[in-house]
């Protein structure tokens, strides 16, 4: 049972702090892991948390890469271990190759802070695992560069291996495909642009966000 | 001193004077340049301090008032809450996109100098026409800019108006509310104390950007386009990422409690933060100009002393405590720079100390040595004319006589009031920290209270709105305020909230205008009355004069922040909107008045008598209203404001995308009516007798005017659309207008 759940923090994150509230919400025992010590700390998970690491200079996930503790998350991926990438840490990943693809600016080339309906395509990831297929979550985007793009191979793989483990109900940046989140072959590394932590709450709106977040420490 | 100087650096004759005599000795250079943007009307309100001495500024849960960074008020479990509201008008003008990013850096900044972590923005903001090219391009520039500091700095914006009038062509209007949260014991404040305390710069270095911002730009009107264009390097450049680093940094020299004081950087840079912190603490301060990071090699010492240059603050801390701040500082990747000393002053009883000494070197050369409080506290303080236009009647408070026009085709006059904002807000990132309950677009935005530190959830609720009509205030700026300040508390309530305090942004003309000055002077008595009505003290402020353009003043336009809590948030409160079957409600009594309202000046009026309003009434329908939306038997509630009736049933109806059928609205100008006092109720019809009890039980009167459902929008003999109309005018007003493009000149 894994429990213990780390949230990297780079300059310029900002939802590490939601995540450790939204986190502890469904079990798990979430701590902070500075970006740049070259240690996971021997975390059961590892969450790269939205935000704007190193301020997003050249491109979103670009300096955040280099930063001492991916080659760490890299390492820990490898070995299997769950690496869940939000919003930014999406970006973060596929910079770090992690994920295959990109998150180019938004369809209208605004930032969007809006409620999203995500349909659950796999539950075969660690991050939708204790999801219901089929399912339609409330889960709020909030990005400006969100809008995913792979070359037309890559894309045809992500298809035939169920790789594409969310997608848009109604599509609001122009991502290929609707897609929302993707995961590696391995399926324990997963990036999605929506925000599945603000959506843990009747307060806050939605709490279709926790079926995620539980996946993580399932 | 060659008197051209001063005069080019905004100072008067007389204040050269002054200066002369308070240093004892003809200025330089260097100490002329700080006296002219201490003193200018941004820094100094010498046009404005007079009148704002009449707010009521106490309560016992006020901690600090106005005169800090930042107003404080006790919350509550520990919390405080830190409120502030600016303007960065004249900016925003001439470079739309960093004039709003400055903007909400600074107050960002103003509020983490108390110790408090900023957790929400509102933006109020106001441009000319959507017609007009130009304006389109400054409001897409400032909602960018907004968006892109907003965002990346990690502090959601969960609300704030934005209204498009021709009386904001050529001078809009960009302020910024910031609210933080800090544990009560953290409180600090921006002063300098003990002797041989280090002065600390922390954050960006010291360019050429933004130098005499305060003086050139904010206290002077535009006058043609080409020599505003001229006006941009005055303006300053933002860093959103450097900013949050600072905020962390700061916070986190807070928490171990490494700074004695700490004071931000903002409007005349280093000369207003090093003398202001030594001025406060009744001591003295030595600044080596040569200490000061720069961003560019040759610079003289005024540029350094009052560069607008953002994102940077000055910490004073103790000399044992150096070490520590520089390695916090280092991790958050946060330049920190040694740049001066504390020296003795009338707190340490030394008469003839509190001197701010600028020197080439600590043992150097004096550049500059000057009281430091004179830059402040002997600023000049004008009562300036006040006039009111001839066409206003003091004894019946009438503006013209000119008669109300007829209604010609009430859809289509209603139809063109509408307007949502959406493509304004879906631009921000309104839900950051996991707060926001009620984000922008409803009467007022709700946040959870979490403790700032520990994250404990109170179990209650913050609630923040801001509100201003230039409408009103320009046919009556007294009453026009005082309904302003009513509106807010009505905000509040409709999510059940009561008032704790509010903090105002007085945006005006030329002050040396005296018909502008009797707009501000009486603004500041409606606020005064209503606020002591309310028992809401003003905590904090901000005053935006020389807002004109080609020497026509804005319409006036006081813009009143309210924050208030709600003592149980175990539900969303209903919210503007309808339930299929609900039965609509009136609280409160329609006075069939038009003149100030949006429907009279669509129509070209501008004059008339506002509605009149009476506190006792409205502060009961306020504590009815808050009752009713803790009791849960509401369906939807909605405060009757801008456009009246007509727009408040619609925009509930449009928001449910469900029709409305009301009755009991005999003519327009009761339809189209802004007087206060009123607020309408979606009740499902199973709860109408208990919510009908509880209005009767407080002496409020309440009429059940309607039912919900359907797919028209219509008022018995007056106004029958279909919904669909509604809706699409609604909702793409704004898309539509700022799709068509943009001119820059």
């Amino acid at each position: 049972m894994s429990r213990r759940v780390g949230v990297v923090v780079f300059p310029g994150s900002n939802c590490e702090q939601d995540m450790l509230e939204a986190m502890a919400l469904v079990g798990a025992e979430p701590e902070l892991l500075w970006h740049g010590d070259e240690t996971t700390n021997g975390v059961d998970a590892v969450i790269i948390p939205g935000g704007f690491a190193h301020g997003d200079y050249l491109r979103p996930g670009a300096i955040a890469r280099f930063s001492p503790v991916m080659a760490a998350v890299a390492e820990f991926a490898a070995a299997g271990g769950p690496v869940v990438g939000i919003c930014n840490g999406f970006q973060v990943l596929t910079e770090a190759g992690l994920l295959p693809g990109a998150l180019q600016k938004n369809r209208g080339l605004k930032f969007l802070c809006a409620p999203a309906e995500l349909r659950v395509e796999s539950t075969d990831s660690i991050l939708t695992r204790s999801a219901e297929a089929g399912a339609v979550l409330q889960v709020p985007i909030n990005h400006f560069e969100g809008n995913y793009t792979c070359d037309a191979e890559t894309l045809a793989q992500l298809r035939d291996e169920n790789r594409i483990v969310l997608r848009y109900v109604d599509n609001p940046n122009g991502s290929v495909d609707d897609i929302a989140g993707v995961c590696n072959a391995g399926r324990n590394v997963v990036g999605l642009m929506p925000h599945p932590e603000r959506a843990t709450s009747e307060l806050l709106g939605s709490t279709d966000g926790l079926a995620l977040l539980r996946s993580i420490v399932a | 001193m060659d008197d051209a100087i001063h005069r080019s650096l905004g100072l008067t004759d007389e204040e050269y004077g002054d200066i002369c005599r308070i240093i004892g000795r003809d200025p330089n250079h260097l100490e002329l340049a700080m006296y002219a943007v201490m003193w200018s009307e941004h820094c100094s309100y010498k046009s404005s301090r007079i009148h704002l001495k009449r707010l009521p500024t106490e309560a016992p849960w006020v901690l600090v008032g106005p005169g800090e960074n930042a107003g404080v008020v006790d919350v509550g479990d520990g919390i405080a809450a830190a409120l502030r509201i600016e303007s960065h008008n004249h900016p925003s003008a001439i470079e739309p996109y960093q004039g709003a990013a400055t903007g909400v850096g600074g107050i960002l900044r103003d509020i983490f100098t108390m110790g408090a972590r900023p957790i929400a923005i509102m933006d109020p903001l106001r441009f000319g026409p959507l017609d007009d090219p130009r304006s389109r391009w400054i409001a897409e520039g400032v909602v960018s800019g907004v968006s892109g500091y907003g965002n990346s700095v990690g502090v959601p914006t969960i609300g704030g108006e934005t209204v498009f009038d021709e009386t904001y062509k050529g001078n809009p209007l960009v302020n910024v509310l910031c609210l933080g949260l800090l544990p009560t014991d953290r409180l600090v404040l921006g002063q300098a104390t003990g002797v041989g305390n280090l002065a600390v710069l922390l954050g960006s270095s010291t360019g050429r950007d933004g130098i005499g911002g305060v003086s050139v730009l904010a206290s002077a009107g535009f006058s043609d386009e080409e020599s505003d264009a001229e006006k941009r390097p005055s303006v300053q450049v933002g860093d959103p990422f450097e900013e949050k680093r600072l905020i962390e940094a700061c916070l986190e020299l807070l928490d171990a409690r490494l700074v004695v004081g700490i004071q931000d950087l903002g409007g005349a840079g280093l000369a207003c933060a090093t003398s202001e912190t030594a001025s406060r603490g009744g001591m003295g301060m030595d600044v080596d100009v040569n200490a000061i990071p720069r961003r560019e090699q040759g610079m003289e010492p005024f540029e350094v002393m009052t560069s607008e240059s953002q994102e940077r603050m000055l910490a004073i801390v103790e000399p044992a405590d150096l070490e520590r701040v520089l390695a916090i500082c280092e991790r958050w990747e946060v330049r920190a720079a040694m740049i001066g000393i504390v020296t003795p002053g009338p707190a340490t009883g030394d008469a003839d100390g509190g001197r701010l000494r600028i020197l080439d070197g600590f043992d150097g050369d004096v550049l500059c040595d000057i009281p430091a409080a004179s830059l402040h506290e002997d600023a000049p303080l004008y009562n300036r004319p006040c006039i009111a236009p001839a066409s206003f009647d003091e004894a019946t408070r009438t503006l013209g006589t000119e008669p109300m026009p007829e209604s010609t085709d009430v859809a289509a006059e209603l139809l063109e009031l509408l307007a949502d904002n959406r493509w304004v807000f879906s631009q921000y990132d309104h839900q950051l920290f996991l707060n926001t309950v009620e984000g922008p677009g409803g009467d007022a935005a709700v946040l959870r209270l979490k403790h700032p530190v520990t994250g404990v959830d109170t179990g209650r609720g913050m609630a923040l709105t801001t509100d201003g009509n230039h409408r009103w205030c320009a046919v009556d700026p007294r009453q026009g305020t005082a309904l302003t300040v009513a509106e807010s508390l009505l905000n509040l309530a409709c999510v059940g909230a009561r008032p704790l305090a509010v903090v105002n942004c007085l945006n005006f003309g030329n002050p040396e205008h005296p018909e502008v000055m009797w707009q501000l002077s009486e603004a500041i008595d409606g606020m005064a009355e209503a606020c002591v009505a309310f028992e809401s003290p003003v905590i904090g402020g901000n005053v935006s004069l020389y807002n004109e353009s080609l020497g026509s003043d804005i319409d006036p336009t006081p813009v009143v922040g309210m924050f208030g809590l709600i003592d149980s948030l175990d539900r969303r409160p209903p919210g503007v909107g309808l339930v299929n079957g609900g039965r609509l409600l009136l609280l409160g009594t329609t006075q069939p008045e038009l003149a100030g309202s949006r429907w009279a000046r669509a129509r070209g009026h501008r004059g008339g008598r506002l509605p009149s309003i009476d506190f006792a009434e409205h502060l009961r329908v306020a504590g009815v209203t808050r009752s009713l939306v803790a009791s849960g038997l509401l369906a939807g509630v909605h405060d009757v404001s801008n456009g009246g009736l007509a727009v408040a049933l619609t925009e509930m109806a449009v928001r449910s995308n469900l029709g409305i059928s009301a009755a009991r609205i005999a003519t327009v100008a009761e339809l189209f009516s802004e007087s206060p006092s009123r607020v309408i109720l979606c009740v499902p019809p199973e709860n109408i007798a208990a919510v009908e009890n509880v209005c009767s039980g407080a002496g409020v009167p309440v009429s059940r005017i309607g039912v919900a459902g359907g797919d028209r929008i219509s008022v018995k003999g007056l106004l029958d659309i279909p919904l669909a109309d509604a809706v699409s005018a609604w909702t793409d007003r704004i898309p539509s207008a700022l799709g068509a493009g943009t001119a820059q000149d």
